[in-house]
């Protein structure tokens, strides 16, 4: 708002000024602007942890999701609609610019993002301030953790209450990712669509492992700057496009894939699922 | 006078006594046998007390864990028949529902290396979530479960009892049933007397116990009589191409296997097999010596069935039955109160 002001001052400006000066004025104040930047580079102190948030804001293509109501088209020119969208994120590490890693402690790095619920849209961290330029989180729920006595599965990770339907009961892990829908291209069951990805590796026999590793680099958009004193703390803003569930690695046709209830059937859209993931800005 | 005095003080003795004796019936410690290996369930993170027990127990019996209030765990894991759903090929649930396979017996759990026919679970303490959440057993969510017994008249106060804390919690909740069948420990057949010599075969029973050692032991490992393995038996495809542990590890080679059971009482948990489509023993053992079916991973130890002539058959049977253990069924501390 104040910068808008500026300009349209400055253009009044720039009117009746002869283009000299008002070069000279601009440098200046692009002069001032820089030594006000420079003094205001902060200072972290890596003793203390300030608050980051990295959101996930689900988009499809160029729009907001909406869900129930919104009515898309995917890259095989079928039409759908989106019922729920659920997914596990952890395992939460940022790189800092200085080239070390900060790993956040394991036991608050779950959470369980769900579109119908505006409160679980962001996975809240405490991390030591800095400067982090990347950002490298799991899309799903690890082994170690999927196989952990239930007393270690609280909160997000509560079988028995907020994920009770992100866990498949009848053959023991996590729904990593849950899109549910309608589509005019899936003739059977009333149109509805079902693509629910999971399997970490299998515990007692080996079997298909889809939980994948995703890094966003941070420093074109803006890295994250993270300090104690910042009240508001600071917001990493992702952009999760439902359209790429069905391109990327593997083409998913809705005519063809509308039941996905198992760990291997899970794994050509588990694969898109690893590339849904961008940065768009930084809250500083 | 000193006479009656010391009569009274005698019958007064006499009543403590019998008194401690049914609290001491009732003390419930889990025991494992000394010739049972070290059991698979993590004691440590869910020690076995009193009150723990009793809450899974209740829990265990009660039809509010279904959608209508009228299944409970052991509508379907009947203790006179071992746990299990007997008579039922196939076991129903809710509204009489039908589904695809027999139910397994609640018996030496603390022991197994996983649940269910196809091993699809992989903890104790998550295996009572599967029957509540089925659609064809209980058909009810754990949320929801969960919200009835928190306005529930007795449930708050029995979890503050076993748990400390009235909070019901999901955590709370399956550590206690997983108690009660940690508890449900069958140990006490012919078969356990002998190894602890307490008894003696007859010469039919060790005759039939060599049998079995030449040909059911390599699966039906002893003392639990199963090495917790899967396996395609030979059985014929049935009508639902029941898949078995493929559906849990997608892996081909799995296809048609299913959990190698116990044979402990064996004579209470007829049918047999993962559908339950042989009604008695005799067709199992028919099954073994001239049903066996190639189909697809079928088990290297089955090429060509089981032989066993019309002696061995007998005297196979006569040892299989010692296996069976009455006092299982009638342990009063297992059944609803």
């Amino acid at each position: 708002m104040l910068a808008t002001r500026l300009f349209t001052k400055n253009n009044q400006k720039i009117f009746y000024m002869n283009k000299v000066l008002s070069l000279v004025i601009l440098a200046s104040f692009a002069f001032f602007a820089s030594c006000k930047k420079d003094s205001a580079t902060p200072e972290y102190n890596t003793a203390q942890n300030g608050s980051i948030s990295v959101e996930f804001d689900n988009i499809v293509g160029t729009s907001d999701l909406q869900l129930n109501t919104g009515s898309y088209t995917n890259s095989s020119n079928q039409v759908y609609k989106v019922t729920k969208l659920k997914y596990f994120v952890s395992n939460f590490k940022f790189n800092n610019i200085d080239g070390s890693v900060y790993t956040v402690p394991q036991d608050s790095s779950y959470f369980l993002i769900d579109e119908s619920d505006v409160n679980r849209r962001l996975a809240k961290l405490k991390i030591p301030e800095g400067e982090y330029t990347s950002v490298t989180f799991t899309l799903g729920v690890d082994s170690l953790r999927n196989t952990m006595d239930i007393s270690k599965r609280t909160g997000d990770l509560d079988v028995t209450g907020v994920a009770t339907d992100m866990y498949w009961s009848w053959n023991s892990g996590y729904i990593f990712f849950k899109l549910d829908g309608t589509s005019t291209a899936v003739t059977t069951m009333g149109g509805v669509f079902q693509y629910h990805t999971g399997g970490f590796g299998g515990y007692t026999s080996a079997t298909a492992n889809n939980l994948k590793t995703i890094t966003l680099n941070l420093s074109a958009r803006g890295s994250a700057k993270v300090k104690a004193s910042k009240t508001l703390g600071v917001n990493v803003h992702l952009l999760v496009d439902v359209n790429k569930v069905f391109t990327g690695t593997n083409t998913i046709s809705l005519a063809t894939t509308s039941m996905v209830h198992s760990i291997t059937l899970g794994v050509p859209i588990a694969a898109n699922c690893a590339s849904i993931f961008s940065h768009d800005h930084t809250e500083n | 006078m000193y006479r009656k005095h010391y009569l009274t003080i005698l019958i007064f003795v006499a009543g403590i006594i019998a008194c401690n004796k049914n609290v001491v019936d009732e003390v419930v410690t889990f025991v494992n046998p000394s010739y049972f290996p070290k059991p698979t369930y993590n004691l440590e993170n869910n020690p076995i007390s009193k009150a723990k027990f009793e809450l899974g127990r209740k829990l265990f019996y009660d039809p509010i864990l279904s959608a209508n209030n009228t299944i409970s765990y052991g509508s379907c894991h009947i203790q006179t028949s071992a746990f299990t759903h007997h008579g039922h090929t196939v076991s129903h649930g809710i509204l009489d529902r039908l589904g695809t396979r027999n139910s397994p017996a609640i018996m030496n759990l603390a022991w197994a290396s996983s649940f269910m026919w196809d091993g699809g679970i992989v903890d104790l303490d998550l295996q009572a979530i599967a029957p509540i959440t089925n659609h064809v057993e209980m058909d009810d969510s754990l949320p929801n479960v969960l919200a009835k017994l928190r306005t529930h008249a007795q449930y708050p106060g029995l979890f503050k009892n076993a748990f400390g804390s009235s909070d019901v919690t999901g955590i709370n909740f399956l550590k206690a049933l997983s108690q009660f069948m940690v508890m449900c420990v069958s140990n006490n057949s012919k078969y356990d007397s002998v190894k602890r010599n307490q008894a003696s075969f007859t010469t039919v029973e060790i005759q039939g116990y060599q049998v079995f050692q030449q040909k059911c032991e390599t699966c039906h490992k002893e003392p639990l009589f199963t090495d917790y393995s899967f396996r395609n038996n030979g059985l014929s495809i049935s009508y639902q191409n029941d898949e078995g542990r493929f559906l849990v590890t997608n892996n081909p080679v799995d296809k048609y296997k299913f959990k190698v059971p116990s044979l402990r009482n064996l004579s209470y948990t007829a049918p047999y097999m993962h559908d339950g489509r042989l009604l008695t023993l005799d067709a199992v053992l028919d099954h073994y010596t001239t049903n066996v079916q190639a189909t697809q991973n079928l088990d290297a130890l089955l090429q060509n069935g089981i032989t066993l002539n019309a002696v061995e058959r007998t005297n196979l049977l006569a040892f299989l039955k010692t296996l069976d253990d009455k006092s299982f069924l009638l342990d009063k501390r297992l059944s609803e109160q």
